[in-house]
């Protein structure tokens, strides 16, 4: 696959064109399958990392659909590459740093991929734009059923889908949302949010998955339990809580907007310019002042900038992005100067656009 | 200006992690910052253990259960304790009798109700179309939509009939022989 020619777009998830895209980044349902006749990923050796991999490849690259696949090994990937993909939430960490046989297979668009030899044998991920849940799950199962047709998946009467982590077993589901949230997280209210969620078994997330931490006010919420409930029934569960943080969250949003509205508006323009003209600027700052940029232009603050440019930022602004456009390997210093100089060219194209 | 927790520099930036429902606070200098990110999955700097712990409710103990190997894939235990990550799908039932209250812990239940392969015979189907179609009258039923739950006794009566069972709507499903 031409990497490089990724770095020239963005997946169409992060178009902004969804329901509700001003607060729901995202939405993302992945499922865990393992084939019945081998070992699990971490049980299986080289030989046969290489044989699943063999096997899952010449499936997944005869669906329907796989005319517009590219098929990636991931093993054989340079660590910047493998890094890009894992920015682009096309594969996870876990998968880049790995070993053995291992790859996955991307849609054109970036909105699905499948990862082979993850933690499981397969995990298949569905990303859309705005609140998209039914969307994403007519789409993965309808490529799940598609798989079936040729594989045998390995499936428990009493405990469904069997899976190398006893947290995915059952359904295999992981159903998600990514939030935009810089009000409630402003006000310091965010943490009730968060209290109300671990009651009904939802779990939050800082952006960028697991055990990282809340960059620029991106939280992703999305289901724990796996077993015992249908697909639907989780997806429902989230679909259901979501509206009412974004009522949340817009509720506080224009209450800043009627009483802070001086300061908001300064906070917000004082960011964008630092996006604009800063020399260097480290990748957290970066996230902060996109936060602050986006909810501008949610709020109408700021009016010659789109959505769509602020979300291809949030993932071009990423480490291995950058060297990426720079053709170079790069330390943190060289980083943060591209980084503001990738911000100021491509601001000022954009803002051009715009007008 | 707040030092940084690993080394003595200034912080210069301030994560704010989500661990089980608890909020940490950690202040970092930018190198030190990199190496946490670096460090991903394991990147608590207290070295918070991953290990699953399990209840002791039988005769054996812990070391007796940490030392029970599966035939087929000759994992322990033990490895799986400490990995988080089970070896094959033959452990669910080599280790059972360890893994059923591990899973109602994290699940709250251990019947599955979801989708099911497409190879799955009718009969499957129609089991698994019953055990679903129960559980959505006791949400019905727990919602007070009465005539939703009404509608759904009917359907899973006529579909007892079909399968010839007896008119049950507590029974867990047999395993199959």
């Amino acid at each position: 696959m031409d990497l490089d020619a990724l770095i020239q777009t963005s997946g169409s998830w992060l178009k902004g064109t969804g329901p509700d895209a001003d607060i729901v980044v995202s939405s993302r349902i992945r499922l865990a399958r393992n084939l019945a006749r081998f070992p699990f990923v971490s049980r299986a050796d080289d030989e046969l990392r290489s044989q699943i991999e063999s096997l899952l490849r010449q499936r997944v690259m005869e669906l329907p659909s796989a005319n517009r696949f590219q098929y990636v090994n991931v093993d054989q990937l340079e660590q910047l590459d493998r890094q890009f993909l894992v920015e682009r939430q096309l594969i996870s960490r876990e998968h880049a740093d790995s070993h053995g046989s291992r790859g996955v297979a991307i849609s054109d668009e970036e909105h699905v991929s499948l990862m082979i030899n993850e933690e499981d044998h397969l995990r298949i991920q569905v990303l859309q734009s705005g609140l998209s849940l039914e969307n994403c799950w007519e789409l993965i199962s309808r490529i799940d059923g598609q798989l079936e047709e040729e594989l045998t998946f390995c499936f428990d009467q009493r405990l469904g889908y069997l899976t190398a982590c006893p947290t995915n077993v059952g359904t295999g589901i992981r159903v998600s949302v990514m939030l935009h949230l810089p009000a409630l997280v402003l006000t310091k209210e965010v943490q009730k949010v968060f209290t109300a969620l671990q009651k009904i078994n939802l779990a939050v997330r800082g952006l960028y998955g697991e055990g990282s931490q809340a960059m620029g006010d991106f939280y992703q919420i999305s289901n724990q339990i796996t077993l015992g409930k249908s697909e639907q029934q989780i997806i429902d569960n989230l679909k259901d809580v979501v509206p009412n943080i974004i009522k949340y969250e817009r509720k506080v949003r224009n209450e800043l907007v009627h009483k802070r509205r001086h300061e908001l508006h300064d906070e917000i323009s004082r960011a964008y310019g630092i996006l604009q003209t800063a020399q260097t600027i480290s990748s957290e700052e970066t996230m902060q002042r996109l936060s602050s940029v986006r909810m501008g232009i949610n709020l109408e603050l700021i009016d010659d900038l789109g959505i769509p440019a602020v979300n291809e930022l949030l993932i071009h602004t990423q480490p291995a992005h950058l060297q990426k456009h720079c053709n170079s390997e790069l330390e943190v210093r060289e980083r943060n100067q591209a980084r503001a100089a990738f911000l100021r060219q491509r601001l000022a194209q954009r803002r051009g656009e715009n007008n | 200006m707040k030092k940084c927790r690993r080394c003595s520099k200034p912080a210069t930036l301030h994560i704010t992690e989500l661990r089980e429902g608890d909020v940490h606070e950690l202040h970092l200098c930018e190198t030190c910052y990199h190496e946490y990110l670096d460090y991903s999955e394991s990147a608590t700097p207290e070295e918070e253990s991953t290990e699953i712990s399990i209840e002791i409710t039988g005769d054996q103990s812990l070391e007796e259960i940490d030392q029970l190997l599966c035939s087929k894939c000759g994992i322990s235990f033990r490895e799986f304790r400490s990995q988080g990550r089970l070896g094959c799908p033959h452990d669910y039932t080599e280790f059972e009798a360890e893994l059923m209250p591990l899973l109602e812990n994290i699940h709250g239940e251990t019947q599955h109700c979801g989708k099911l392969p497409a190879q799955a015979s009718d009969s499957s189907q129609q089991q698994y179309k019953l055990i679903r179609l129960r559980k959505e009258l006791q949400s019905a039923v727990a919602s007070e939509a009465y005539e939703t739950a009404a509608e759904l006794r009917d359907t899973i009566e006529s579909i007892e009939v079909d399968l010839d069972r007896p008119k049950s709507s507590e029974n867990p499903l047999d395993s199959p022989p």
